[in-house]
């Protein structure tokens, strides 16, 4: 037997359904503290001049595209499978995929950010793809497969 | 008879040139389609297609 320094596989799972709280921050009630209810995400597009990175913490307006049927703040994400493990990677996905509907966004645009609505609209992920323009039509994004290799989100 | 979403409101689409593309990325497959009337562009849709989150988190633990 020998001992291996890790970080524990169950405890990165945990981190992304908010099972430990190491600091004491400001949070938006969850309703009950002993089955709290999940936050909601949703999704926000940048244009290709924007600057959006692991430096953004939160949702922000600047640099977001506008146009005919898009609202600031973008869409809501589907958020029906809980954050889970496979091998030692905690993983998770938008369970749909994020779809703008009978939008004009006329400047390109290729990053979305996925941020926390019910938490202060904190920051959670910045994902980026070959530049877009969309004409009074549909923009969808498909989510990867929710596994170790592919999620969208990955605590290795 | 299909009536499609268009900067001139409902169209019949056979009314339209259709015209479909696909780029292949390291992290996207891309599918665009765009119609037209004469040379204008009257919608224009894009699907992305992720193939893999392009963001990983390494959870590091220090030694002593």
């Amino acid at each position: 037997m020998a001992n291996t320094q890790a970080m524990c596989t169950s405890f990165k799972g945990e981190l992304l359904s908010g099972g430990h709280q190491f600091g004491a921050i400001t949070l938006v009630s969850r309703t009950s503290l002993t089955a709290p209810t999940k936050d909601s995400f949703k999704a926000a597009l940048y244009l290709v001049s924007a600057t959006y990175n692991a430096a953004t913490t939160a949702y922000n307006a600047t640099g977001e595209v506008s146009g005919s049927g898009y609202s600031a703040g973008g869409v809501a994400v589907t958020n029906a499978t809980d954050p889970s493990t496979s091998g030692t990677t905690a993983i998770w996905t938008p369970s749909a995929s994020i779809v703008y509907t009978t939008v004009t966004l006329a400047t390109a645009f290729d990053a979305v950010l996925i941020y926390n609505s019910t938490q202060s609209n904190k920051a959670v992920s910045v994902h980026t793809f070959g530049s877009q323009t969309v004409t009074a039509g549909t923009f969808t994004l498909t989510m990867p497969a929710n596994d170790a290799t592919n999620a969208l989100i990955r605590l290795a | 008879m299909a009536l499609i979403n268009t900067t001139h409101g409902q169209v019949e689409e056979s009314t339209l040139a259709r015209t479909t593309g696909f780029e292949d990325r390291p992290n996207e497959f891309v599918v665009w389609v765009e119609w037209k009337l004469g040379d204008e562009l009257v919608r224009r849709d894009a699907h992305v297609i992720l193939k893999q989150g392009s963001v990983v988190a390494d959870a590091l633990v220090g030694g002593f």
